[in-house]
């Protein structure tokens, strides 16, 4: 069937060294990563990283079509950030770099300055080096490793477990959806925009009632299922899927953790200032 | 030497808290280690609610007032946590689906290690040796959309296993299976109590099927009591399951109706068992006397399926060269496994997929220009679960609906809606809300709001799923009533009695092609197509053997004759 292959991520089972790594080795590099990039707003070290985490990208073999969707959001919000911080706030970067450098006077008092530039694209590469980031996480790791490793970093594992579950019974309501909706439209419910809007709220809820009717019967059912295996009997569980830490988990962690010293230190005794200030 | 009891209830009451009459009374019931026990009963008999108060889920889950005790293992079960009894009670329930809650086989396998912090090395050694038990240890990376029913229900089984359990517990094993793999679930269970002596309590209303392998006993439950305690010799000998509506196997079924006297003496629990050399002729005399049934259908074609061709992908077709011809005022069942493309079949009827190539035609016209809310006024499609239909609170509202979506008058919904419901049989719930129906009335809903349209072809799919015979009885006798008033009905189903009862012709699909198109009686006698469709031979095919009636088809036909003699008369 064609809803077999139907995943909320591509996890995609390919052998790479990224993929080899353990679910909580890549969060934890995820999380040194990104907090190394979040404190810093010198874009020398933030470009530094970019190319570090594109480069892991390449070794992950991640498809392009994978992540186009992504893509395409995440370079919609980035360049509606962009236009908004530059409206809201034009001389923030003056503001922060002391100096005002105009390239370009654009309509009444408002210029573009040079820190203002500086500022925007800093911060702007900061997002671009942490996205690529996450996709790594999120398409090299396995549903509920992923599951497991948030639990080892303190996330409640019932709570992590939701995860997995909604992993695992996605397919199944989506498919639920798919058939109440053909079963709807046989009786004559019409979903295009040819509806009226107003009614098309209404049609919504035709199906929606339906679909949330036998959701609650699944849900009877798996946790029944639950109960009856265990879950929940004591506070801590082990996973199946946890992966063991091998060498190269170490390896992976201490390198994520220099990055991050490396950024602290930049800003500490190079930049004194989490700002890298070319104009003075 | 007399094994210990393992499960004791003595003088046990329960009543559920949201319920007026206790659904179990004064039940009294000893079940020894190593036992296999059958317990069978109809729908509300309450062997669900037993097996709640086996394994916990009584009073964990389902709350309600207990009095009397039950002694698992020794200990009171009050004194119990759902956890504790899961250590003891490993419990199967009826859909393997829904209960697998790992995304791979092996995950759901060790599910009760990891919420029991089992590390990791043991715990994949625990799942891989428990997995080779069922025959599951080549799959325990696939994931649930990989694996077929049957294979579900053994990583169901492995999932309790793995804990070690004393009692294996069974709830309606049956009721999503095919019934190849049911077959095969009902050898697995066997085999496991052989090797290793667990008991094992099995909770079905399918009494044939389950009595394919030996139990020790069978226990009946009749309106929350206990009503017989016997070997199944003897409860097949007795009139026990025609009084309490339970199907009794079908060879007894023809015995009963050649005049045969069926006593325990003839071991008539297991056709394995039957002895029957007092009786052969008598059966025998039987199937010469009945006269072939010679109506044939000579109606105009109502709808044609020409070469159709379809896939979802462009390169994996799921239907291929597709050619049948139905008559008006046909009722016929559509079989094959899961997946071979029954679903797909209906859904291009319906309109809701296109074919790739190939002609539909509706009274000879082609038909593939009509949208689906237009094909809806000719092919009407009643979905299996009545919860994923039923979208208005109220009857009235859900069966006009269609009419509502149409713009069809309010003065004229109102008689349309009225005739349907009377044909239904729900005249007497017009103001009712729906919440307030049982399962069988819901069905009947879905299908009034399809009827209402006024459909010249229904198809349903598996109208009878987990229904006791009873209520199979009603929803198939109000399936004929609307036959019988012209509407031709398409059948998707498993169930082989429902094929055998109902419908003259049966379609059979393997891997999107059609593998047999012809009277039931011939399909679930020949092993090709019983094979390749999943089905299991008729035991009245076994009958004809013992018998020494040469042409078993003739002898399964010559009984669907005499059944439907005696039901119109």
């Amino acid at each position: 069937m064609s809803s077999g292959s139907l995943k909320l991520f591509s996890y995609d089972l390919v052998d790479t060294p990224i993929h080899r790594l353990s679910g909580l080795t890549k969060l934890i590099c995820f999380l040194f990563l990104t907090f190394a990039v979040m404190y810093s707003y010198d874009i020398r070290v933030i470009l530094a990283v970019m190319a570090f985490s594109f480069t892991v990208l390449r070794m992950s073999r991640i498809k392009f079509s994978q992540i186009r969707l992504m893509v395409i959001y995440v370079a919609i919000f980035i360049l509606t950030n962009m236009v908004l911080s530059f409206f809201f706030a034009p001389e923030f970067g003056v503001e922060i770099y002391g100096t005002r450098h105009v390239i370009t006077t654009l309509w009444g008092d408002i210029a573009l300055t040079q820190e203002q530039v500086l500022y925007q694209v800093t911060k702007q590469t900061k997002y671009a080096s942490v996205i690529p980031l996450g996709m790594i996480f999120l398409l090299t790791t396995n549903p509920s490793e992923f599951a497991s490793s948030l639990s080892r970093v303190g996330v409640h594992y019932k709570a992590s477990y939701a995860v997995a579950l909604t992993l695992r019974y996605f397919p199944d309501v989506q498919r639920d959806y798919r058939d109440i909706s053909q079963a709807q439209q046989a009786r004559g419910l019409d979903l295009s925009r040819k509806a009226k809007f107003s009614d098309r709220f209404k049609n919504a809820l035709l199906i929606v009632i339906p679909l949330i009717f036998s959701s609650l019967d699944r849900i009877e059912l798996i946790s029944n299922a639950m109960d009856l295996r265990g879950f929940g009997k004591t506070k801590t569980r082990t996973w199946y899927t946890a992966k063991k830490f091998t060498r190269q988990d170490y390896t992976a962690i201490i390198i994520s953790a220099l990055i991050f010293l490396a950024t602290i230190s930049v800003s500490i005794f190079i930049n004194r200032s989490r700002f890298y200030n070319p104009f003075i | 030497m007399k094994k210990q009891p393992i499960i004791a209830f003595k003088n046990f009451t329960f009543q559920y808290f949201s319920q007026a009459e206790p659904t179990l009374h004064d039940i009294n019931l000893t079940i020894r280690e190593g036992e296999k026990v059958l317990i069978v009963g109809p729908s509300g008999s309450g062997k669900s609610t037993l097996g709640h108060c086996i394994n916990g889920l009584i009073p964990f889950a389902y709350k309600g007032e207990i009095t009397g005790n039950l002694t698992i293992k020794g200990g009171n079960t009050l004194e119990k946590s759902i956890f504790d009894l899961s250590k003891t009670v490993g419990t199967v329930l009826q859909d393997s689906d829904g209960q697998f809650v790992g995304l791979t086989a092996g995950e759901d396998i060790a599910f009760a290690l990891e919420n029991d912090n089992v590390p990791y090395d043991p715990m994949h050694e625990r799942v891989q040796r428990v997995a080779e038990m069922v025959e599951m240890d080549n799959l325990l990376g696939s994931s649930p959309f990989e694996l077929s029913g049957g294979q579900k229900q053994r990583t169901s089984l492995a999932g309790v296993m793995v804990d070690d359990v004393d009692i294996l517990l069974f709830d309606e094993p049956l009721a999503n299976l095919d019934p190849a793999t049911g077959k095969t679930a009902i050898e697995i269970i066997d085999d496991i109590q052989q090797k290793s002596g667990k008991t094992i309590i099995i909770i079905e209303h399918r009494l044939e099927d389950v009595l394919h392998r030996f139990v020790d006993r069978v226990i009946v439950l009749k309106e929350g009591r206990i009503i017989a305690d016997m070997d199944a010799h003897s409860l097949v000998s007795s009139p026990i399951l025609t009084d309490t509506g339970i199907r009794e196997p079908l060879y007894v079924t023809a015995l009963k109706y050649a005049g045969v006297d069926v006593t325990a003496d003839m071991k008539p629990g297991y056709i394995q068992t039957l002895e029957m050399d007092g009786s052969k002729a008598s059966v025998a005399e039987w199937h010469r006397r009945i006269e072939k049934d010679q109506r044939v259908n000579t109606n105009d074609s109502i709808l044609q399926m020409e070469d159709i061709t379809f896939s979802y992908d462009g390169t994996h077709p799921v239907l291929e060269d597709i050619n049948f011809d139905i008559r008006e005022g046909e009722m016929l069942s559509l079989v094959g496994k899961n997946g071979a493309g029954k679903s797909t079949l209906s859904k291009l009827l319906c309109g809701f997929e296109k074919e790739n190539k190939g002609i539909i035609r509706y009274s000879g016209q082609d038909i593939s220009d009509l949208t689906i809310k237009e094909r809806a006024e000719i092919i009407g499609v009643v979905l299996q679960n009545p919860n994923q239909m039923i979208s208005k609170p109220m009857i009235y509202d859900e069966i006009a609906l269609g009419l509502r979506f149409r713009d069809v008058p309010e003065e004229e919904i109102k008689p349309r809606v009225e005739k349907v419901l009377k044909i239904c049989g729900l005249s007497p719930f017009i103001d009712w809300p729906i919440s307030a129906l049982s399962y069988g009335q819901k069905k009947r809903v879905t299908i009034a709001s399809i009827l209402v349209l006024n459909p010249k072809i229904l198809i349903l799919d598996e109208p009878t799923a987990g229904q006791d015979f009873r209520h199979y009885t009603d929803i198939m006798e109000f399936l004929v009533e609307i036959n019988k008033l012209g509407v031709t009905i398409i059948l998707i189903t498993h169930d082989m009695h429902l094929m055998l009862e109902y419908t003259p012709r049966a379609i059979v699909l393997s891997s999107g092609r059609i593998v047999a198109d012809t009277s039931a009686s011939v399909v679930l006698t020949d092993c090709d197509v019983i094979e390749c469709a999943n089905l299991k031979e008729t035991s009245l095919y076994n009958l004809a053997q013992m018998v020494g009636i040469p042409d078993e088809t003739a002898f399964v036909q010559a009984f669907i004759d005499y059944e439907r003699r005696l039901k119109n008369r």
